[in-house]
């Protein structure tokens, strides 16, 4: 009788022992250094409460944020390729979900598979098949957690202004052109606002969604639409002719400035991811469907063009107990509920809190219902879709297209580069 | 006596050894590395996986000036162009005006000489975001004349999308052989005119032979460019010119007054003496003496202007192809494209052209210290 006994006992202690461990993880401690190119406003916020969190769980764990500022994320990445090569990786580093973690860092063979923390916790179940599908391999392995999700097509306006000017949110891109545009040009108003380069190429997206549809736009990337064919180069064209009704002076504008026309009246629409609502709510300090209010870009009703943003654990980082910590804590719903309402995002685990209104306003609720609902595909200017290298190139081919309005050549160029960046293979 | 030499020798060198081989490894040794880089397929996954990188000769070059999605380089090199003509033009005279005024002795003239310098001391960061902000077309300098009533500027500044002197790439080698048939005529024309009948002879022929190669349309042939692309002087790099103007001009200044102060007062009494006019003294006299600072101040300001990154980066924002400069091309194609070895073709075309600038200066230089 006391053999068994005794092999409970230490049974019972072990899964407690294993459990204490799991659970508050005083064995974890060390330095852990995050990277990630959040240095201000709502995201450094929403980082910072993260940490604070982390720290109050693992107190032990010395958190170093090494955030890099600036060129929405081109200094940061430019310094993280640095410091990967020279074989010095930061304990985690953020990075977009899809092509920019797959078509480097993965395909590099630089990445830790996590799929012990998705099941520890159960997150199979809890991030939606889609999402895990742009940040795994082909052999199923995940490589990074996803702290947020935002959604690229998103039109912007305020509706008092739209009645004031007698003009309604277009259904598509046509409608636009023919009837809102002319309307709104003779009463003076801009009936687009856009911004800087990629701010265009943000646009360009949503419009090509519009022209090519969901499946024709997954195509571009996956290798089914030719990106030389008429479709494309008459996405170009309907991107040309809205460019006519934008303003003039867009290269000087950032995406806040392009916002803030909308905002003040001087134009009536702007397309722009969802962090436009976190400027038009806190910066501006605008109520929801009365200050500013949203809807799906013209064309793009039922179809959700996504980004999120993920924190992964390279091979050869200095405390990979730590980042593990950190990761299984960055998934679950308590820390997505803290970041992510600071950061104006839609948690990425639909185990979160989505229905609390103080924490998600009216926007998000309405944005987490498409989310659950509609078709997801991935943004190309934003990482989900395409390498690096063809973001970079589609830069210039944007402001060439800009300049000369030459559809032919410009998707042309498309099709070149998405050849010689192994887009569509 | 010979030893302790020999003594001095040694420790001499063993002194300058450090600097030698800190030079020779981060100067030189990068450099080599760069241009080496610049000739094979390097980029962050290949670099990233640990392969090897491949020799593809001289790929990367050709694609920058002929390849179909490089037309961004293009831009670069014709805008860098202009803008060097233009921003040397308007610091050598704005700086010449200028310490030629404060040459008069003018009352309070250390005051003005602080304040005309003072821009220099701006990083060209700061000097991007002012400009970045009085350019902008609906608030900033433009709307100064309604303040007197009058209509405001229309001139968009650094967004503006005109363009002048507008040419297609695939002539370029047949408007260089012009340019170059201009300047072997004008030389023959000179030797002539001095009565050096031999050489004039030689370069009239030489340019004969440009004018049948020309009318041959054999440098048409060598358009590498698939299709037509247009080119030009962009009206918006008058704003990168004047805010660099703004900024270096008073640097410009510094050095001709240094250079006008070293001009002896007897020289000028002379003239005058001689029944110079004062503008007759400027002409004669001081212009000639300043030649060496104007050389001096090209040299400078030409390889600011060739490499120049912060002031653009910050007045365009990056992506602005009317004002867009090699430097950032290079930035991004090395760390946004992550194509590192394309970047390292783009910093190699970049160190020819200033080598260009510099190589020769430096050369007179040395000459000039070894015969004193």
């Amino acid at each position: 009788m006391k053999a068994p006994r005794l092999i409970s006992l230490i049974l019972v202690l072990a899964l407690a022992f294993g459990l204490v461990s799991g659970a508050s993880a005083q064995d974890v401690s060390g330095d852990l250094e995050i990277f990630s190119w959040w240095t201000g406003g709502g995201e450094e916020a929403g980082l910072n409460a993260l940490i604070e969190r982390f720290s109050e769980l693992y107190p032990e764990v010395n958190v170093i944020n090494s955030a890099v500022a600036g060129g929405s994320g081109v200094n940061a990445r430019a310094v993280l390729t640095t410091r990967m090569l020279g074989g010095d990786p930061p304990d985690t580093f953020q990075v977009h979900a899809g092509e920019e973690l797959n078509a480097l860092w993965v395909e590099a063979g630089l990445m830790e598979p996590l799929n012990d923390i998705y099941e520890e916790n159960g997150w199979l179940d809890d991030f939606p098949q889609g999402l895990l599908d742009l940040i795994s391999d082909d052999e199923g392995n995940i490589y990074v957690v996803p702290v947020n999700i935002h959604r690229s097509n998103v039109l912007w306006y305020v509706p008092g202004n739209l009645e004031e000017w007698g003009v309604t949110v277009p259904a598509d891109w046509d409608e636009f052109l023919n009837t809102t545009c002319p309307a709104l040009q003779e009463a003076g108003v801009t009936p687009l606002s856009v911004g800087e380069n990629w701010t265009q190429a943000h646009l360009w997206e949503s419009v090509a969604l519009a022209e090519l549809g969901a499946e024709g736009y997954n195509g571009l990337w996956n290798g089914e639409t030719n990106w030389a064919s008429p479709e494309v180069v008459g996405v170009f064209e309907t991107f040309g002719q809205i460019l006519d009704c934008t303003n003039e002076d867009r290269n000087a504008l950032t995406w806040q400035d392009a916002s803030q026309m909308v905002a003040e009246g001087r134009a009536a629409f702007n397309v722009m991811g969802d962090w436009a609502a976190g400027y038009f709510l806190v910066d501006l300090a605008l109520e929801p469907g009365e200050g500013f209010a949203w809807a799906p870009s013209p064309g793009t009703e039922g179809v959700f063009m996504m980004l999120s943003d993920t924190f992964g654990l390279p091979k050869n980082a200095p405390n990979p107990e730590a980042v593990r910590a950190w990761l299984s804590f960055l998934g679950t719903p308590e820390a997505q509920d803290i970041f992510n309402p600071l950061k104006g995002s839609l948690p990425a685990n639909t185990s979160a809190n989505i229905d609390d209104p103080e924490l998600y306003n009216a926007y998000f609720q309405e944005a987490y219902e498409d989310w659950t609902t509609n078709v997801i595909v991935g943004s190309q200017a934003h990482g989900a879709v395409a390498p690096q290298a063809f973001t970079n190139g589609f830069a210039n081919i944007i402001a060439t297209f800009a300049a000369d309005r030459d559809a032919a050549s410009a998707s042309a160029s498309a099709a070149e580069l998405a050849l010689q960046t192994g887009v569509g293979r | 006596m010979i030893s302790s030499l020999n003594r001095d020798r040694v420790i001499a060198f063993l002194m300058l050894l450090p600097s030698i081989v800190l030079v020779a490894i981060f100067v030189y040794g990068f450099i080599g590395w760069t241009g080496w880089t610049s000739l094979t397929n390097s980029n962050a996954l290949q670099q990233l996986s640990g392969q090897p990188a491949q020799f593809v000769g001289l790929q990367n070059y050709t694609e920058l000036f002929a390849g179909m999605l490089n037309n961004r380089f293009r831009i670069d090199i014709v805008n860098t162009v202009f803008f060097t003509i233009l921003f040397i033009a308007l610091c050598l005279s704005l700086g010449m005006g200028l310490a030629m005024l404060l040459d008069q002795q003018v009352k309070g003239e250390s005051i003005f000489r602080t304040i005309f310098l003072f821009p220099m001391a701006l990083s060209f960061v700061v000097t991007g975001v002012v400009w970045k902000w009085l350019f902008n077309p609906s608030s900033g300098l433009n709307v100064l004349p309604t303040f007197i009533g009058l209509q405001p500027f229309r001139f968009e500044w650094f967004i503006s999308e005109q363009r002048w002197l507008e040419f297609n790439w695939q002539d370029l080698p047949q408007i260089l052989a012009i340019i170059l048939l201009g300047v072997v005529v004008l030389a023959a024309l000179i030797a002539w005119s001095r009565k050096r009948s031999q050489l004039a002879a030689l370069l009239a022929a030489g340019a004969i032979l440009l004018i049948a190669l020309i009318s041959f349309e054999v440098p048409r042939q060598l358009n590498a460019l698939s299709r037509p692309e247009t080119h030009g002087f962009n009206l918006a790099l008058f704003a990168v010119v004047v805010a660099a103007g703004w900024q270096m001009s008073g640097y410009t200044m510094a050095m001709y007054l240094a250079g006008l102060r070293g001009i002896p007062e007897e020289l000028r009494e002379a003239a005058r003496v001689d029944g110079a006019t004062e503008l007759g003294v400027y002409r004669h006299v001081v212009l000639p003496m300043l030649a060496p600072i104007t050389l001096s101040a090209m040299i400078i300001l030409g390889h600011i202007s060739l490499k120049i990154f912060d002031l653009v980066y910050t007045l365009g924002g990056g992506d602005n192809l009317w004002i867009d400069m090699p430097g950032i091309n290079m930035f991004f194609t090395t760390f946004r494209a992550q194509e590192f070895a394309r970047g390292a073709a783009i910093a190699m075309i970049m160190l020819i052209m200033v080598a260009v600038v510099i190589v020769p200066y430096l050369a007179t230089q040395l000459r000039s210290e070894v015969e004193r």
